[in-house]
C-alpha cells in the first residue's frame, strides 16, 4: 500500500501545532504531531490528534447547492458561480457596493484570506470585510 | 487588538511560546490556557516547573489556577480595578521600572495621577481580592527579572475590553516587562488563523500588513498593484454588518467559513438579520446552523485539502499542505478566484504560492517570506528582507509606535449585572474536547463520546439552595433567549456564577448573550450576561 506523510497545520486553536497527516489512496488514515515543530514538540492535544475525523466526515458538502423555494438543488460548479456572480452583480450595481458584505475567515489560509479580502475590494468595490477576530 | 495597538503600535503577542517556559513569573488573566490553547498550557506548566512564579487572575478555579502561586480570584468584570490596583501598590513601593518609563514611554503622568483613588482597601472591596494577596501579586510581577503576561478572551470579551488590554499594556511599560526575552504582553489568538486573517486586511480599515485604507499614499499602492480604483472609506465590522442587514442597507452576504448564527453574542438577531438578505452566499466545508439560510452553499476545501500558510497567535507563519485532493474539487482560492473573473476583476494568480508572492511584495512586515523560505522553517514577522531571520520578540529598541503610550483607564462595570429577575451572572467559555461551536470536533467520535450535551456549571452552594442534584437539567434564562442544560455541580465556578460551552448548536449558549459591544473594538461580551434558573 502506497502511504505518504504531509507535514501541515493544525486547523484548531491560535498555538498552530505541527501536524503529520498520513494518507493512503486519497484517504487520511491517522494524525501524529510532527517531532520537529517549534510549537507543539511532538505533542498534540486530544482535539488534535482526532482531526482527520472531521475532514472526511460524511456531513461533508461536495456540491454547490442552490435554493429553491424549500428543497435544494445541487449544482455543477460553473452554474453555480454564473448564477452567484449575477446574484451579486446585480445587488452591486442596483443599490450600490456597500450594500453587500463579506466576513472572510480566521480558519481559512493567508492566501484565501488575502483573495477573498482582494476580491472584496476590487470586484465588489466595498471595504465591508470582516472576520470573527473580535468574537 | 485594538488595545494593544493603541498603546505600542502593534496588535499581536509580543513574544514567542518557548520563551513562556523561561520567564520567572508568568501572569496569566482570563485564560483558561490548559483547555483553550493546551500547547501554551504546557509551555506555563513547564515554566512553573522550571522554578517560575504562577499568577492566575479568574474568576473561577481553572486547572492552571490549582496550579498557581496566587489565585487571585476576582469578581467577573472587575479587571480593570484588579490591575489599577497591583499598579497602586507598585507605585506606592516605588517598584516601577523608572528608567523604562522615560526612556520608553509617554503619558505617564496621566496614568500615575488615575491610580491614586485605587487604593488596596477600594480595591478589595471591588474585586473581592483580599489586600495581601494584591501585595504579593503586585510585587512578584514587578520585581521579578522578567515577567510575562498571558491573556486571552476572559480580557477582551467584554464591553471594557479595549480597557482591559490597556490596563494590561500600561501594567508591563510600568514595570519594564516588555521588550526583552521572557516578557511581555502576549495574547492568545482563539483560531488557527485569526492572526493571519487580520494580517491579510480581512478587516474594514485595513489592508494587507496594517497599512490603512484611509491613507491615500497606502491607497495609491494597492490600486497600482490591483489595476483598479478601490472604495476610499472604512468599511463595516461583523455586527454592525448585521445591523444593516437588519435595517436593509445591506442586501447581500458573503460568509466564507464562518457561523455567525451560533457564534454572534445575541444570535437570534443574526439569524434574524441573516434571513433578511436578497442574497446569502455561504462558502463552508458542513452545513451549518448560518448554511441552513443561505440561498447558495458553495462546498469548500478543509486546510488538509489546501496549499498555502496559517499564522499562529506568535506571529509565525507556518506551511499548510495539501494531503488530499479536494473533496468537491476545488479549492477555496480558485472559487474565489473564478468568482472574481465573472464580476469583472481577473485575478492573475490563483495558485497559493503565487498568491503569497503577491502578498509579500505588497506587505512589508512579510517581505522577506516565501513558501520555499516556510517550507525548511516558519517564520515571524516582521521578516523585512529575505536574509531577515524573522522576529520573535518585539518592541525590544522601540515601540512599533515609537514610545509606548501610558492611558489612565476607568472602569466601566459589565452592562448587564444580575438582579432580581435574573440573579445569575452567566460566563461562557470552551471545554477540553470541543471546539468553539462544534462544526468540526461534535463530528469526531471520541470527542463527541467524551463530551456530547451541554452541561452548565454551578457552584455547590447555589445547587443546594436551589435542590439542585448533579446531571439535572435546568432552564437558562435571559432577557433574550432561553436553553435547556445539564448542571454540573463543582467549586471551579464562584457562588452567584454559572459557566456553560458554546460548542453546542442544539443548545445555543450565545442566544442568552449579552449584546453589548466595546465601544473601539466592537468585540462583545461574551463573558457577562444575567440569567436565571428554573426546573424543566
Amino acid at each position: 500500500m502506497d502511504i505518504r506523510h504531509t507535514a501541515t497545520t493544525c486547523p484548531y486553536c491560535g498555538c498552530g501545532c505541527g501536524l503529520t497527516l498520513e494518507t493512503s489512496q486519497g484517504r487520511i488514515l491517522r494524525t501524529s504531531p510532527t517531532p520537529h515543530s517549534p510549537v507543539n514538540e511532538g505533542r498534540l492535544c486530544i482535539k488534535g490528534w482526532n482531526v482527520h475525523d472531521f475532514v472526511q466526515h460524511a456531513d461533508r458538502l461536495r456540491k454547490p447547492l442552490l435554493r429553491t423555494g424549500s428543497q435544494w438543488q445541487n449544482l455543477d460548479w460553473d452554474n453555480a458561480l454564473d448564477i452567484a456572480a449575477a446574484r451579486l452583480a446585480h445587488i452591486r450595481d442596483t443599490y450600490g457596493p456597500d450594500s453587500i458584505g463579506v466576513l472572510t475567515s480566521a480558519r481559512c489560509t493567508n492566501e484565501e484570506n488575502y483573495l477573498l479580502q482582494k476580491f472584496t475590494r476590487c470586484a465588489l468595490r466595498t471595504n465591508n470585510i470582516d472576520h470573527c477576530a473580535r468574537l | 487588538m485594538a488595545g494593544l495597538a493603541t498603546s505600542f503600535g502593534s496588535g499581536a503577542m509580543t513574544n514567542s511560546f518557548a520563551e513562556l517556559a523561561h520567564s520567572k513569573c508568568l501572569f496569566v488573566i482570563g485564560s483558561n490556557t490548559t483547555v483553550a490553547h493546551p500547547m501554551v498550557g504546557m509551555r506555563l506548566i513547564e515554566g512553573r516547573r522550571n522554578g517560575g512564579r504562577l499568577i492566575v487572575a479568574d474568576p473561577r478555579r481553572t486547572a492552571l489556577a490549582k496550579l498557581a502561586d496566587i489565585h487571585l480570584r476576582l469578581r467577573p468584570g472587575t479587571d480593570v480595578p484588579l490591575i489599577n490596583g497591583l499598579m497602586h501598590i507598585i507605585c506606592e513601593h516605588g517598584w516601577q521600572n523608572s528608567n523604562f518609563i522615560s526612556t520608553r514611554t509617554e503619558n505617564f503622568e496621566e496614568l500615575h495621577d488615575s491610580l491614586r483613588q485605587w487604593t488596596p482597601k477600594y480595591v478589595a472591596d471591588v474585586t473581592g481580592v483580599p489586600q495581601d494577596m494584591l501585595l504579593r501579586a503586585a510585587e512578584l510581577y514587578a520585581r521579578s527579572e522578567a515577567s510575562a503576561i498571558v491573556y486571552c478572551l476572559g480580557i477582551t470579551q467584554h464591553r471594557c475590553g479595549v480597557n482591559n488590554v490597556r490596563s494590561l499594556a500600561n501594567l508591563a511599560m510600568l514595570c519594564g516587562q516588555v521588550g526583552r526575552a521572557y516578557t511581555g504582553v502576549n495574547p492568545l489568538r482563539g483560531q488557527n488563523n485569526v492572526q493571519g486573517a487580520c494580517d491579510m486586511g480581512g478587516l474594514p480599515n485595513y489592508y494587507p500588513g496594517y497599512q490603512k485604507v484611509e491613507d491615500c499614499a497606502a491607497r495609491a499602492k494597492f490600486e497600482a498593484a490591483w489595476g483598479c480604483t478601490l472604495p476610499a472609506r472604512n468599511g463595516l465590522t461583523t455586527i454592525e454588518m448585521m445591523h444593516a442587514l437588519h435595517d436593509g442597507h445591506i442586501k447581500a452576504m458573503i460568509i466564507m467559513g464562518e457561523n455567525p448564527v451560533v457564534s454572534d453574542p445575541d444570535a437570534g438577531h443574526a439569524a434574524e438579520a441573516l434571513s433578511r438578505a436578497e442574497f446569502l452566499l455561504c462558502l463552508d466545508i458542513f452545513p451549518t446552523p448560518t448554511t441552513e439560510l443561505a440561498h447558495m452553499v458553495l462546498p469548500g476545501a478543509s486546510f488538509a485539502e489546501s496549499e498555502g500558510t496559517f499564522t499562529n497567535s506568535e506571529r509565525r507563519v507556518q506551511r499548510v499542505r495539501q494531503a488530499i485532493p479536494p473533496l468537491a474539487g476545488r479549492t477555496n482560492s480558485q472559487i474565489i478566484a473564478a468568482l472574481s473573473r465573472r464580476l469583472g476583476h481577473v485575478m492573475p494568480n490563483d495558485e497559493p504560492c503565487d498568491i503569497f508572492d503577491e502578498m509579500c511584495a505588497l506587505t512589508p512586515i512579510m517581505a522577506g517570506m516565501s513558501h520555499a523560505r516556510l517550507d525548511t522553517q516558519s517564520l515571524c514577522w516582521p521578516c523585512p528582507h529575505q536574509e531577515h531571520p524573522g522576529t520573535p520578540i518585539l518592541h525590544q529598541t522601540g515601540f512599533t509606535r515609537g514610545r509606548g503610550l501610558f492611558a489612565a483607564i476607568p472602569h466601566v462595570p459589565p452592562a448587564e449585572l444580575p438582579d432580581e429577575e435574573y440573579p445569575f451572572l452567566l460566563s461562557t467559555g470552551m471545554r477540553h474536547a470541543h471546539y468553539l461551536t462544534g462544526t468540526m470536533t461534535r463530528r469526531c467520535g471520541i470527542l463527541e463520546r467524551e463530551l456530547p450535551e451541554l452541561t452548565a456549571d454551578i457552584a455547590p452552594a447555589d445547587a443546594r439552595r436551589l435542590n439542585i442534584r448533579e446531571g439535572a437539567r435546568m432552564r437558562l434564562t435571559s432577557r433574550r433567549g432561553s436553553i435547556v442544560s445539564r448542571m454540573h455541580i463543582t467549586d471551579s465556578v464562584p457562588e452567584g456564577v454559572i459557566f456553560a460551552p458554546l460548542h453546542f448548536a442544539e443548545a445555543m449558549v450565545n442566544l442568552l448573550t449579552c449584546p453589548a459591544l466595546d465601544p473601539v473594538s466592537k468585540t462583545p461580551e461574551y463573558k457577562i450576561s444575567a440569567i436565571r434558573l428554573e426546573k424543566v
